[in-house]
């Protein structure tokens, strides 16, 4: 596999969302609003690159049978950093994400590429891997925040088009698994086709 | 270089560099944070009180026992070239939809009104809860005097208009500036 694939896989043929159903926890949580996934899928992005660039790199000093107690260290580590950063030098940002940012480290797409695929591939693939695999679930999560925004509150990135309230079951829980649901179909559609 | 071996020692080796780097670089990270952090709440804190009083040159802050329970709550006296022009009241609810509490600030006129309010901190749910930071919810407490204005929601006989699917979060916004008012009364102020 070239690198250009293993970059492009995490958009659609190996979506961590659509395809992988992988981290659905944050996915299904902090998907109200377009804004709010974006934000959600750049700050797991960051944090997906540096664990599986720290796991490719220490992967030979691991012992096999503690790997996944290092793994969560490592990711626990850099998701308490992206924490306290954003809560110091962007206050502002941090006010509207700063709600999920401790979710990243229960996402098990962070510890699924770093036991599935950075501690076996070399540095330059991981990294490639984590920035790809990270894109395409902000990708989905944006989607998905997207769809259930316009339904749900009839707006797009906080740009209201409709006046009122909207069909409100899209913000609520049951409205994340309705519109998941769609958009997995849509994804397969556009899959077995492609 | 071959993996390493799964032995007791390695083990307990491996694992202990890891935590220890881990726990060293955490370290490091909240120092260096401390300050900022408290320097950006204490930003946001101020930004609320400017935001609720609209006028003012020196700020004396005290801290004064909540009515009814055990939590003190900080009341900043707002004075122009001397002259108390209002009162900027820092309070808080626990019973939002996250155990985290609400905090808002709430100003208040010479004459007891609510002047504005202003959403400091909180964790509920986006989309949802959140709502209550929006002018849509926020601007009917505007210019209201406690005593006629009933500070409860509208489902359970007050007349605050709920944000839909977010009553919790509502309740406990409204239960916030009540503890305010109480406060604000308690103080004597000049009302």
């Amino acid at each position: 596999m070239n690198q250009l694939q293993n970059f492009t896989k995490g958009f659609i043929k190996d979506n961590p969302v659509f395809v992988l159903l992988l981290g659905l926890c944050p996915v299904l949580g902090v998907t109200s609003s377009a804004f709010n996934g974006l934000g959600m899928g750049l700050a797991t992005t960051f944090v997906l690159v540096c664990s599986n660039t720290v796991v490719a790199i220490v992967k030979k000093q691991i012992p096999d049978k503690v790997r996944i107690p290092t793994f969560i260290v490592v990711i626990a580590s850099f998701v308490t950093i992206v924490e306290l950063s954003m809560q110091a030098y962007v206050p502002a940002l941090f006010d509207s994400l700063g709600l999920f940012i401790p979710l990243i480290v229960v996402n098990c797409l962070v510890l699924g590429r770093a036991e599935g695929f950075a501690s076996k591939q070399n540095l330059l693939s991981s990294v490639i891997d984590g920035s790809g695999m990270g894109l395409g679930f902000t990708f989905a999560l944006t989607l998905l925040g997207g769809v259930r925004e316009m339904f749900g509150n009839g707006s797009i990135f906080g740009w209201k088009f409709v006046e009122g309230d909207a069909i409100l079951i899209f913000i609520l829980s049951p409205g994340a698994f309705i519109a998941l649901g769609y958009l997995i179909a849509l994804i397969n559609r556009i899959r077995k086709t492609a | 270089m071959a993996k390493k071996e799964s032995s007791f020692i390695n083990m307990v080796v491996t694992l202990f560099i890891v935590t220890m780097v881990a726990a060293l670089a955490l370290g490091g990270v909240y120092t260096a944070t401390k300050e900022p952090i408290a320097l950006a709440k204490k930003a946001k804190t101020e930004a609320a009180l400017k935001a609720v009083i609209p006028n003012f040159d020196t700020v004396e802050t005290y801290k004064v026992l909540a009515v009814g329970s055990t939590d003190s709550l900080s009341v900043n006296k707002c004075l122009l070239n001397g002259e108390i022009v209002g009162y900027a009241i820092e309070s808080s609810s626990t019973n939002g939809y996250d155990p985290t509490p609400i905090k808002i600030m709430v100003g208040f006129s010479l004459d007891g009104k609510i002047t504005k309010t202003s959403l400091i901190s909180h964790k509920e749910t986006p989309g949802l809860g959140t709502k209550m930071g929006e002018p849509k919810f926020a601007s009917q407490f505007e210019g209201k005097d406690p005593e006629s204005f009933k500070l409860i929601v509208k489902k359970d006989g007050g007349d605050v208009d709920a944000i839909t699917a977010a009553t919790i979060s509502a309740r406990a916004f409204c239960e916030a500036v009540t503890k305010a008012y109480n406060v604000l009364k308690k103080e004597g102020g000049n009302k």
